[in-house]
């Protein structure tokens, strides 16, 4: 059984906005939430600017005690879920709906912390609820709590991929009718010292801000939040009048099989085409991609090479909505899934943010700075992993 | 039982359930405070600070009332200083 499949619910929560509406609006005027970081100490890491959730306070969403066994990637999993269940007003048959998650690193800011006590602080105890707090799996927990779904529940991590393998798992699911319904999705909250010190390490974090093909980059800007998505069979969604943000139409991966950190075009252009295969969507029906877009020295030339290995890009509107929402890892598919389905259904892409000067290695449309009016019928986001795994999700606008 | 004893076991649960002093009591029962087992590992922790002890785990699996708690938060005191 084949079946199409709807998402009828949108939550987001992350640097650009705490609500899918305040994302939106931020996505469409170009204005990066790219700033001083604060969730850690100034002059700590070599690069002082973050995509962070700012000011945000778990108890305006969470009463103490739940605010006290959420990790913030928890917490952030279910202010989307929530959101998104709310915007559906989807009714579950609950043994017949999943949750799928992703995560790169679930709660080891939790664990950082701890960490810390032990190592720096000569404490002999580790807090107790660091465990149920750090698991990957604590947000896709905590949503089937909130909604008594007992259908399949998991996470998948697969470093930057995570959200959009988990949404394509989602998907997979309802589409063959193994579920009737899913949330999915993905969470990050990846600001703790020891965890920037690694991506320093990495040397991959920009000194000033994300710039995705422009000339001048200088690498990602680490993000953090969520977004989650409730997907439905179109049959159903129709049934009950439900209000259609768009249609999952196609997911494909790959892995590289190539090098851990380096990507590889063909493996990236694998997953691309299998994402096309999967519909089946030709690629001239393709009018946007929500690119991978790191802003890295690698990246960008090496996904505009994929992209042209398949696509005319003479035509093609291409964007890396990381410049505004920085790069929130295991969240950033399941974040640019959100961007992608509200461009396709308000008809306007957004931009590429802090873009300065044309790089002759990418060359394309970024849609450089400011938004684009657009009707487009399919658009594709991509999610490439460090370790070399790839995962593309194919859209399409709601038929009206 | 010490009045010192019960009054800071009643306050770190308080504290650690994040719900009123006047709430916890030396009678009060787990189940009517709805400190459940997870609750429970948090709250041990928590004491453990306050008194500068080690609770073993058989000893912490008995215990289901604040009574139970602050007898056995006695008990402990009483072997570390006998040491």
């Amino acid at each position: 059984m084949t079946r199409r499949v709807a998402v009828t619910g949108i939550g987001v929560i992350c640097a650009a906005g705490r609500t899918r509406p305040e994302f939106w609006d931020s996505l469409k005027s170009g204005k990066s939430a790219i700033g001083p970081m604060s969730l850690v100490p100034g002059n700590s890491v070599r690069f002082p600017n973050a995509a962070e959730v700012r000011d945000y306070r778990p108890l305006d969403y969470f009463d103490p005690k739940e605010a006290d066994l959420l990790d913030r990637f928890a917490q952030f999993a279910l202010i989307a879920a929530r959101e998104a269940v709310a915007d559906s007003g989807i009714a579950f048959d609950k043994e017949n709906t999943a949750i799928v998650t992703g995560s790169c690193i679930g709660g080891k800011t939790t664990e950082d912390e701890g960490f810390r006590g032990l190592y720096a602080l000569n404490n002999t105890r580790f807090p107790p609820l660091s465990i149920p707090k750090a698991m990957a799996n604590a947000g896709a927990s905590r949503i089937s709590l909130e909604y008594g779904i007992t259908g399949p529940v998991y996470t998948v991590s697969t470093a930057c991929s995570s959200a959009n393998h988990a949404i394509g798992q989602a998907f997979w699911m309802v589409r063959n009718g193994s579920v009737e319904a899913a949330v999915a999705g993905g969470s990050e909250a990846p600001f703790s010292l020891g965890l920037l010190k690694a991506w320093e390490a990495m040397r991959v974090v920009s000194p000033d801000t994300c710039r995705p093909f422009s000339k001048d980059r200088r690498g990602l800007i680490l993000g953090e939040g969520a977004a989650m998505l409730v997907l439905e069979s179109m049959d159903r969604a129709v049934a009950r009048g439900a209000r259609v943000w768009g249609e999952i139409a196609g997911f494909g991966m790959s892995s590289d099989a190539h090098h851990l950190t380096q990507p590889s075009a063909a493996g990236a252009a694998r997953a691309m085409r299998a994402a096309l295969n999967d519909g089946p969507v030709t690629p001239e029906a393709v009018g946007y991609i929500n690119a991978h877009g790191t802003g890295t020295p690698a990246n960008d030339p090496t996904e505009v090479e994929a992209i042209r290995s398949i696509f005319d890009t003479g035509r093609l509107l291409i964007s890396s909505t990381k410049s505004i929402h920085g790069h929130a890892l295991g969240a950033a598919g399941a974040i640019e899934a959100a961007a992608t389905l509200l461009a396709l259904n308000c008809g306007i892409v957004p931009p590429t943010a802090n873009f300065t000067e044309p790089d002759p290695q990418c060359e394309i449309d970024a849609v450089p700075n400011t938004a684009r009016a657009a009707q487009i019928e399919y658009a594709m986001s991509n999610s490439f992993a460090f370790g070399g795994l790839n995962a593309v999700l194919l859209f399409r606008k709601p038929l009206q | 039982m010490s009045d010192d004893i019960i009054a800071r076991v009643t306050g770190v649960i308080a504290k650690t359930q994040h719900i009123p002093p006047e709430s916890v009591t030396i009678d009060s029962s787990f189940e009517e405070l709805k400190i459940d087992s997870l609750d429970g590992i948090n709250i041990l922790f928590a004491l453990e600070a306050e008194f500068d002890l080690d609770i073993p785990d058989d000893a912490a699996r008995q215990i289901r009332s604040v009574r139970e708690m602050a007898e056995g938060i006695e008990k402990l005191l009483a072997a570390k200083q006998a040491t």
